[in-house]
């Protein structure tokens, strides 16, 4: 077997396409693809690679609004920020390497997507995560725990970007699969950003970077399969990171693009050389001739096959205007990278490889993109969960007992043990530290900022994926909304079970869906994302995790809020309306030991309309300190706030509060703290506007004061809040 | 602040003239060595040693003083954190020594806030170095709680004495872990470091 012998079936069959894929590559060349050929086209037609079975569904995403420059389809979705200035920003999954080798994985997952920010010419300001790990008590959990955080510090302390945010929940669903999602955010001035299409027939393809080793081959068809109990014996397919080469290539490719020599540039993710270079052509309907032999290689003998499936990090290949590339070979000489001149632009429509003076591959560019599989996989919906009241659940527990379990949870609880591994403050610019609501960055040299942010809460899409999709995008947007930023769009990382079950399936077009509705009616638009299918093991599937993360803008910085109650004699006022929602909320799982019921419902109108009034009410000066309400509810709402700013509050409840009232988690619900003059002034606001509030508390004093159910020390919030993820890490 | 920085590139072998050296953090080659030993031998830190001889002041931090104890500008080593975690939160520094370039806009004694960000802060010296440090007034900040106390619970990292910060003979060179620049603006939550900064201006311009 040799990279020049005819593929079979069989041999098909192992790289992932079925006989009816195999039998249309044989078709569109003409003749029985050769091994590299077949890689080529493997990865390709991957699940990762070509979204076969997603793309019917994304299609009706809204990726559009006045502000977005670049929708999704490019490496990075892009939006005006003002000023001459755009926010560059994506997300995306790298749960399959980093459960097999966690600090690797996690930590070439923060590569990779920085990569796919700064090629188009942002300079990234922020990382987040979105982390999802298996049961606190499963063998694993530890140390994938311990491994991920560990390679997401590593590579993002190194390049020196912030993490500044995000979130990590454990549940048994994610015991053999977990989540490790990361978002990179950039800013790039508006005249300044760079595509991935190809033009100009001679103009040399040039790849920059490290060198290709044998090491991530296969990555793409290994996140396109589920796992099973010999998964771990993939290790050699996870790629390894060099953070401080990425470092000099980032500043490598800002100074070359500084400069107008690049005519296209994609970094060599996924599938690496060959998607980069396919991608490139494919876009601008070119041929491209790569020699393969000026490949920068690590290690001898490397064949074709493996050169154009290596997963090696830390590469770019860039077209260059024919004549530049001195210019640019200074440049990276002078950063210490590799520069090679691999190839040029053709007219031939074809991608043809030559290795040793032979054509090793010469395949059609865009019969192979075009021709790439769709699937509308069958899918049934998940059944309807009933509404779940407070009377519908006896409390085994009191008010103040369940607090303090709800916010000790691993769930809820601080999660300082892993942000304080990240460097949030380096290049400092980052105003709100992660622990609020979203985390905010400045935009150097400006009274302005981003606020960012990542949520998902799984629970409620596995319950009702439509209204549990709506929800994510929803508490995106409220979490936003609450630091006083307004809400531009989002990136989305849709991570979902096998395609190929009609109840998986189900999940992702309902989710999908809600996705959607949500987006469209709170003008928040879907700039980019991922898809992860297969995240199961032996049949099993994670709960269902689009994860989803938004980018908001303060003009302001003088007037943003923060969640921490920090004076005495502030009016506590909650915004939105209670009802006592118990379906599949923390409670219900924490202290009930139940996962049924329906989810909160969203009310698009009602979410837009007390998001928009909260806002109006930070932009004029009038609030500082606000929260919005969600996992864990009211309760848990006032213990955040009272944590962060280390006053504490005198609850003052109607008569016919119960667990429900307390820990219910209806939405479109925010609580500010003002004085009592702006609370009845606010309030009068509101029921102008049909807006519900209520006077629920006053700050003051060390305790958080419950009425009847009694009262709690900041300091017992502060220990149970504090305290699990440290004692669970040491034990 | 005033005053114009210059920059220069590692593989310089000169320097502009100036008053003052600052040697930044970050992570020099990726610290994949140990931290700081590979700058530590870049082209332009001969011109560093030589300055320095002659009087320049010099600033390290974080990254920047494990170079300078790499090049032998300052005693002792920067060890791999206690619980051999990455570190990145504010910590209270009490101010030891407030007669030098750096600090003489803080009093002796005055307990600030600072952040601190790395994985190998973990000051190490033998007990004549540290002898030595301490009598001669060259540890310049130590890890403290609010009240100023330097207890296990305020060192966030293991190091000897909660020695955070020191000084050379002459009192012209300082290497510091915590990160002053990080908090000189209050936009950011604080601007306890910027008397750093202050202090050299007033004192070498």
């Amino acid at each position: 077997m040799n990279d020049l012998s005819n593929a079979t079936p069989e041999l098909a069959a192992e790289h992932g396409l079925t006989a009816e894929e195999f039998a249309r590559a044989v078709e569109i060349l003409g003749r029985t693809p050769n091994l590299t050929e077949l890689g080529i086209f493997s990865v390709m037609w991957s699940e990762h690679c070509s979204y076969k079975s997603s793309k019917k569904w994304l299609r009706t995403l809204p990726t559009e609004a006045p502000w977005v420059i670049c929708g999704p389809g490019e490496n990075a979705g892009v939006i005006d920020i003002g000023e001459g200035l755009a926010a560059i920003f994506k997300m995306e999954s790298h749960n399959h390497p980093s459960y097999i080798e966690p600090f690797q994985g996690a930590a070439t997952g923060v590569g990779g997507i920085l990569r796919d920010v700064f090629t188009m010419g942002a300079r990234p300001v922020a990382n987040l995560n979105a982390l999802r790990f298996g049961a606190p008590d499963h063998p694993k959990t530890r140390h994938l725990v311990s491994g991920v955080v560990a390679g997401i510090g590593g590579y993002g302390n190194c390049i020196g970007v912030p993490t500044v945010g995000g979130e990590c929940t454990f549940h048994n669903s994610y015991d053999g699969n977990i989540l490790v999602n990361a978002m990179t955010v950039g800013i790039a001035p508006t005249d300044r950003i760079f595509y991935a299409e190809a033009a100009g027939v001679g103009n040399p393809v040039i790849y920059v970077g490290s060198k290709t080793g044998r090491d991530g081959i296969h990555g793409a068809t290994m996140a396109s399969a589920e796992f099973d109990d010999q998964s771990e014996e993939k290790r050699p397919t996870v790629q390894v990171g060099d953070p401080f080469t990425e470092k000099l290539l980032l500043e490598a490719c800002l100074e070359l693009m500084a400069t107008d020599a690049i005519v296209a540039i994609q970094d060599m993710g996924a599938a690496g050389l060959t998607s980069s270079s396919f991608e490139m052509a494919s876009r601008g309907g070119m041929g491209i001739d790569l020699d393969l032999d000026h490949v920068p290689m690590r290690e001898t003998g490397m064949s074709a096959y493996e050169l154009m499936l290596s997963e090696s990090q830390e590469r770019m290949l860039i077209v260059l205007k024919a004549g530049r590339e001195d210019d640019a070979r200074a440049i990276f000489e002078k950063w210490e990278l590799d520069f090679a001149v691999i190839g040029r632009l053709t007219e031939s429509g074809r991608m043809v490889l030559k290795m040793g003076g032979e054509t090793v591959a010469d395949l059609p560019v865009a019969p192979l993109a075009d021709s790439a599989p769709e699937y509308d996989r069958p899918h049934r919906p998940s059944p309807a969960q009933p509404q779940i009241a407070a009377t519908d659940v006896a409390p085994s527990v009191g008010v103040k007992e369940a607090l303090v379990t709800l916010i000790g949870s691993p769930d809820l609880c601080s999660k300082r043990w892993i942000w304080e591994q990240y460097d949030h403050m380096v290049m400092a610019d980052t105003v709100v530290r992660p622990g609020g609501d979203a985390a905010i960055v400045r935009i150097h040299d400006s009274n302005r900022a981003l606020a960012v942010t990542t949520d998902c809460t799984p629970r409620y899409v596995a319950a009702d994926p439509v209204e549990g999709g709506k929800q994510a995008v929803a508490e995106c947007w409220r979490n936003l909304t609450a630091t006083g930023a307004k809400p531009k769009a989002i990136t989305d990382c849709l991570n979902f079970g096998s395609p190929e079950r009609e109840d998986v399936m189900g999940q992702f077009v309902g989710a999908v869906s809600g996705i959607g509705e949500a987006a469209r009616a709170l003008e928040f638009p879907i700039v980019s994302g991922n898809v992860s299918f297969y995240n199961e093991t032996n049949g099993k599937a994670v709960q269902p995790t689009p994860a989803i993360g938004g980018v908001g803008l303060i003009e302001d910085l003088s007037r943003l809020a923060r969640i921490g109650i920090d004076q005495p004699g502030l009016t506590l006022l909650l915004i939105g309306k209670t009802e006592g929602q118990l379906g599949a909320s923390i409670y219900l799982r924490e202290i009930a030991g139940r996962e049924d019921g329906a989810p909160p419902p969203v009310d698009l109108a009602t979410e837009r309309q007390v998001g928009d009034f909260v806002r109006d009410l930070i932009e004029t000066g009038k609030v500082r300190i606000c929260h919005d309400v969600s996992d864990g509810g009211i309760a848990v709402a006032v213990a955040e706030m009272i944590l962060a700013g280390s006053v504490g509050v005198t609850m003052s409840v109607p008569e016919t509060a119960d667990h429900g009232w307390w820990f219910g988690e209806d939405q479109a619900r925010y609580i500010v703290a003002v004085d009592n003059k702006t609370a009845m002034k606010i309030e009068a606001d509101a029921k102008s506007g049909g807006i519900a509030t209520m006077q629920i508390g006053v700050s003051g004093g060390k305790a958080l004061n419950l009425g009847p159910e009694g009262e709690l020390p900041v300091n017992t919030l502060r220990d149970a809040a504090e305290g699990w993820l440290p004692a669970y890490m040491d034990a | 602040m005033g005053s114009q920085p210059a920059m220069v590139w590692h593989r310089d072998t000169a320097l502009p003239n100036v008053d003052l050296i600052a040697v930044p953090g970050g992570f020099s080659y990726g610290d994949y060595l140990r931290s700081g030993a590979m700058a530590a031998h870049s082209p332009i830190m001969r011109e560093v040693v030589r300055s320095a001889e002659r009087g320049v002041a010099v600033l390290g931090i974080c990254n920047g003083f494990q170079i300078l104890t790499e090049a032998g500008l300052l005693p002792g080593v920067l060890m791999r954190n206690k619980n051999l975690r990455f570190v990145c939160r504010d910590v209270f520094l009490r101010v030891e020594n407030a007669d030098t370039v750096f600090s003489n806009r803080y009093s002796a004694g005055q307990v600030i806030r600072i952040p601190v960000a790395h994985h190998d802060g973990n000051y190490f010296i033998d007990e004549e170095g540290r002898a030595q440090l301490e009598g001669e007034g060259r540890v310049a900040f130590r890890y403290c709680d609010t009240a100023g106390a330097a207890d296990d619970r305020s060192n966030p990292n293991g190091s000897l004495s909660n020695i955070a910060g020191i000084l050379d003979p002459t009192r012209r060179i300082l290497g510091m872990m915590p990160h002053p620049e990080r908090l000189s603006d209050p936009t950011l939550g604080g601007d306890d470091g910027r008397a750093l900064f202050d202090s050299m201006i007033s004192a070498l311009s």
